[in-house]
């Protein structure tokens, strides 16, 4: 494309001919993206959206089953209980990481610059701890009888409960263990933060706002973006839940018979049935119906970030 | 907001005035320090807690004592016995490095398109860049596994990271900001002086986004090095596998579900994890730098 352009004698069409060249060159810098989409984005969808209407298995002839597979993602009992835990584990996990790391950031923002950046790394340490890593520690660290997490809290008398075997306690164990990793978000808080305008909060002070409403009414708004960003990230990463899940109580025979269906997340079962059970058509269908539950929840956080979001510059 | 970083002019020095909010009386700064403290134990024990478990006797791995009552520092020589750690953690080096560096080049190509150019399709473009990351990885899971099949690649190393080389869409939205932030007379000048376009990209946004791009990849680093799935699906042979996956077996091997053998899985889990903090400290300033980017888009 170079070649063309050099050819084409020196015009009087100045502008049109710079764009036409710009466009050129802004396709070839986009390329590897747009031959990417068409290759490992859009057309393995379409296959995808293909597949969910048949049996395929890698195995026997592929024949079409119409809508079979939707018929029954939407009646098998396991999908129900694999949706209900991702999205109970969602509930508890995208809030409590943004409360825990907001008050944490909160805290950083009022220490001198250079404390906060120790504080930060500690904070951030654990985020860079594979999750599969984090799966293994979450079978030690919550062990019923001998774990940490048992052990601290019989230190102040709390007989904590089975964390890694009673099936009520297994999700709400993953979100504490999750919270373990919530060192990101305090850094995008932070940096938020650290960017609200200090006029306001003198503003605020001359006022004689107290600090709960300075708190609400200044602060709150104004990191309202990052607030809003971390979220919908999260839920869709949530709604993803595999490895810590898997790690910990799928894979291996003897895991397999004990207690897993309250750790059973929607992808795990996507997995088994789509690599373990060869139910590939089927598996396809079941992610379709997870892109559906992801596409519908992220609308509904844009709608609502519109109405609370405060950007600063107005329109983006 | 284009820039990464607008510090309005009226806004005074961080350090100069009194921060909001601090806390006045003695008790009240005491009580606020002791929370900080005790935040950072609870992030750092586990971590302290897994080393040292790491260095015990089998009987001893749940003393939750700090430090070991007997270094059993042949639990890291066992671990080599029992599996191809060494294999497995070359493995992973070569994987994540291709994938990160695959990721950074793409991603800041077509980044650099998205920034400077403008050109009749550019916002639709975009829209769909941004609305790829909505998309879940289940959904292209299985098409994908049967693309490699066909090319009988299905059980190697190479879709673990030859997807990379197409960019994606997070790290393109990273990199257009910072390209953003770039002045444009500084490109136009160069055009002047006669540089083509991919001179204005190479000699001029690459050179000046150098951090953005450390950014691109160590994260995608972190997240190769991390990633489970993917080895799930793909790799057989254990010869093969890398860390994660490796880890993966071992658990299952000498963990809860089988021998209970846990001084294993947790040296496992050590040298899984080990290389990563590594290289946190080494690129902690860039880490920092690309997430508190990140959350200023809004």
């Amino acid at each position: 494309m170079a070649a063309r352009t050099e050819v084409r004698p020196r015009p009087r069409r100045r502008t049109s001919r710079f764009r036409d060249r710009e466009t050129w060159a802004a396709y070839a810098f986009l390329s590897p993206w747009i031959i990417g989409f068409l290759l490992i984005t859009a057309g393995p969808m379409l296959i995808s959206l293909v597949l969910s209407f048949t049996d395929y298995d890698g195995l026997r002839e592929t024949q079409a089953v119409g809508w079979r597979n939707y018929e029954q993602v939407m009646s098998d009992p396991k999908i129900r209980t694999a949706m209900f835990n991702t999205l109970v584990y969602a509930v508890l996990s995208v809030p409590g990481t943004m409360i825990l790391s907001l008050w944490l950031a909160t805290m950083l923002s009022k220490v001198g610059r250079r404390s906060a950046g120790v504080f930060r790394t500690l904070y951030y340490l654990p985020e860079v701890t594979p999750k599969v890593a984090v799966g293994v520690l979450f079978l030690m660290l919550f062990n019923g009888q001998v774990g940490l997490v048992n052990s601290a809290l019989g230190l102040v008398g709390i007989d904590g409960p089975q964390w890694s075997t009673d099936e009520a306690w297994i999700k709400p164990g993953l979100v504490l263990m999750n919270l373990w990793s919530v060192g990101g978000t305090v850094i995008i808080y932070l940096a938020a933060l650290n960017n609200v305008p200090r006029d306001l909060y003198e503003a605020a002070e001359l006022d004689g706002v107290s600090a709960w409403q300075r708190f609400r009414h200044v602060t709150l708004p104004m990191i309202s973006g990052a607030l809003f960003f971390t979220m919908i990230v999260q839920t869709i990463a949530a709604l993803q839940t595999f490895d810590e899940a898997y790690t910990a109580f799928f894979g291996s025979t003897a895991s397999a018979t004990y207690s897993n269906d309250a750790a059973l997340f929607y992808v795990v079962y996507l997995f088994q049935q789509a690599f373990q059970f060869l139910h590939m058509g089927y598996a396809s269908a079941m992610a379709w119906l997870l892109f559906l539950v992801i596409m519908v929840i992220t609308f509904v956080q844009v709608r609502l970030s519109r109405r609370f979001v405060y950007y600063e510059g107005g329109e983006r | 907001m284009a820039a990464p970083t607008v510090a309005p002019p009226s806004q005074a020095p961080p350090e100069s005035r009194p921060r909001p909010g601090r806390r006045r009386t003695p008790r009240g700064r005491v009580l606020f320090w002791i929370g900080l403290l005790a935040a950072s134990v609870l992030f750092l024990y586990p971590f302290l807690w897994v080393v040292s478990a790491s260095l015990k006797p089998r009987t001893q791995v749940f003393d939750n004592a700090l430090l070991p009552s007997t270094w059993a520092f042949g639990n890291y020589l066992n671990i080599w016995e029992v599996a191809p750690v060494l294999t497995w953690f070359l493995n992973s080096v070569v994987v994540s490095l291709a994938a990160a560096t695959a990721m950074t080049i793409a991603s800041s190509v077509v980044a650099f398109g998205f920034a400077y150019f403008r050109f009749p399709g550019r916002n639709v473009l975009f829209g769909l860049v941004l609305a790829t990351m909505m998309l879940p990885t289940a959904v292209t899971m299985v098409p994908l596994y049967m693309i490699w099949n066909s090319m009988g690649l299905a059980t190697t190393q190479v879709p673990l990271w030859a997807a990379n080389l197409f960019g994606s869409a997070f790290y393109i939205f990273l990199l257009r900001q910072f390209f953003l932030g770039l002045p444009r007379e500084l490109f136009e000048a160069a055009r002047i002086d006669g540089a083509s376009y991919w001179g204005l990209f190479w000699r001029i946004a690459v050179p000046l986004c150098k951090p953005a791009l450390i950014v691109t990849f160590v994260f995608e680093l972190k997240a190769s090095w991390s990633d489970l799935l993917k080895p799930l699906i793909y790799l057989r042979d254990p010869e093969l596998f890398t860390l994660p996956r490796g880890l993966k077996a071992i658990s299952d091997q000498f963990g809860q579900s089988g021998e209970q053998q846990w001084e294993i899985v947790l040296a496992g889990s050590v040298i899984t994890t080990l290389p990563m903090v590594i290289v946190f400290f080494l690129a902690q300033r860039h880490f920092v730098y690309g997430i508190a980017t990140q959350g200023r888009k809004g």
